[in-house]
């Protein structure tokens, strides 16, 4: 049986993961989009950035974070000042490093997805009337929907695994910052640690493979979609 | 009065440069030519879809592109019915979405559904995906939509090209039923003019 605190961990793992996941889905369709489908100076240096995070060691991406969201870097203090939002020992600076570190994974199926999508559906759709936005909206966005979903399934997978940039930025505080990694952490720390760090184990490998399923299940209903299997 | 005047000159990425000048009054328009002689080109060109280097392109009394008044619609302004050589059916939409796509997004007085389904007999093909057609059923999908757009002018890429022969008759006489049946401004293009020349009322040749 999990304890309280196990349970409060999974839900911040959860909550910090969804949260990592819908806030950079967007960039990632953007950024996606830009690298599958256009050509543009300094492009190499955008997919090294957006990579980065996959060879960096997480402690070193954390550092960065901190240097760069903490209260006394160039965006923290405008984000605290400004906005109110705090990222250093909260659980938001968990959702993200995660966000940062899970990037490329998210970024990599979304822009294999709209590479794959026929430059001339979208000249078809235009001359039926379809604006840039339009056809986009309506053609490129549902063909590209099982590598957003694969995406998304990834980048979410990741991030609750996520442990070296989180206890960089956000620490490890029970309650407020400690997900599920930083718990089997803790415990491994504490005397008989083995054996309490079992449950979560468990658990994180249920959640995980259960993430891997349903991505697998929506990426086999999109293909099967498109190729006109039915609806 | 031309229907469609065209007079430009488009370079390619290669560098070799497309210069051609025609105008068509109405009817069926044959476009023939060998391969690579630059036929789609000119359809692109006046369906918006490539930008000519100069000269310029109007439809009725609209211009579609003109370089010397910076003037250059976009393709969904340009009230243009396209019909790809490969018909370009959106894989993830029924046959009556297919259809419908052009439709929903006119605000021009279009033929009904019905009407066209019937004359391209797609009735019992509606609720299918593109990918469960056969190649006639396609095209006749590919040409239904681009007539429900309520086009000015419809423009066909070698539209009898992927067909076997015994499709062929088939698909041409759907062609022939409708551009009777609507009378729109219809540019037809084929590397054999055989194929298509007895659709036409007149034939444009580029070398």
């Amino acid at each position: 049986m999990l304890t309280a605190a196990e349970w409060e961990a999974i839900r911040l793992t959860l909550l910090v993961a969804a949260t990592a996941v819908v806030a950079s889905l967007p960039f990632a369709i953007a950024l996606g989009w830009l690298l599958a489908k256009r050509n543009f100076p300094g492009k190499f240096l955008v997919e090294t950035a957006i990579n980065l995070p996959l060879v960096l060691p997480p402690v070193v991406t954390g550092y960065l974070l901190l240097v760069t969201f903490g209260r006394n870097g160039p965006f923290g203090t405008f984000l605290e000042d400004r906005l109110g939002i705090r990222f250093v020992f909260n659980w938001k600076g968990a959702a993200l490093a995660s966000a940062v570190v899970a990037f490329p994974l998210l970024v990599r199926p979304i822009r294999l997805a709209f590479s794959a999508v026929d430059d001339r559906l979208i000249h078809a759709a235009r001359t039926l009337g379809a604006g840039p936005w339009d056809a986009f909206r309506s053609i490129v966005l549902p063909l590209a929907r099982p590598g957003i979903a694969s995406g998304s399934i990834l980048g979410f997978a990741r991030s609750m695994g996520e442990f070296g940039a989180t206890i960089m930025i956000a620490g490890n505080i029970p309650g407020a910052t400690r997900t599920v990694p930083l718990l089997i952490y803790s415990e491994l720390d504490s005397p008989g640690g083995m054996q309490h760090a079992v449950p979560l184990v468990v658990a994180s490998v249920v959640i995980a493979a259960i993430a891997l399923w349903v991505g697998e299940l929506l990426d086999r209903y999109g293909s099967r979609r498109l190729r006109g299997a039915g609806a | 009065m031309s229907v469609l005047h065209f007079d430009c000159k488009f370079r390619y990425p290669t560098g070799f440069s497309l210069n051609y000048k025609f105008a068509i009054s109405g009817g069926v328009t044959a476009l023939v030519g060998p391969s690579g002689s630059g036929k789609t080109t000119v359809l692109n060109l006046i369906a918006g879809l490539l930008t000519p280097s100069s000269g310029k392109i109007s439809l009725a009394d609209q211009t579609l592109f003109d370089s010397t008044a910076s003037v250059n619609l976009p393709p969904e302004r340009r009230e243009i019915g396209y019909v790809f050589q490969d018909y370009q059916l959106f894989p993830h939409l029924t046959v009556r979405d297919n259809l419908r796509y052009g439709q929903r997004r006119t605000t021009r007085a279009t033929a009904p559904l019905d009407r066209i389904v019937g004359i391209l007999e797609l009735a019992d093909v509606l609720d299918r995906f593109p990918a469960s057609l056969s190649g006639g059923q396609k095209q006749r999908v590919a040409v239904g939509r681009a007539m429900l757009r309520g086009p000015k002018l419809l423009l066909m890429d070698e539209p009898l090209a992927a067909l076997d022969s015994a499709l062929r008759a088939s698909v041409a006489s759907a062609l022939a039923r409708v551009i009777e049946e609507f009378q729109v401004p219809t540019i037809l293009v084929s590397h054999d003019q055989e194929s298509i020349g007895w659709l036409a009322h007149e034939t444009l040749t580029m070398e």
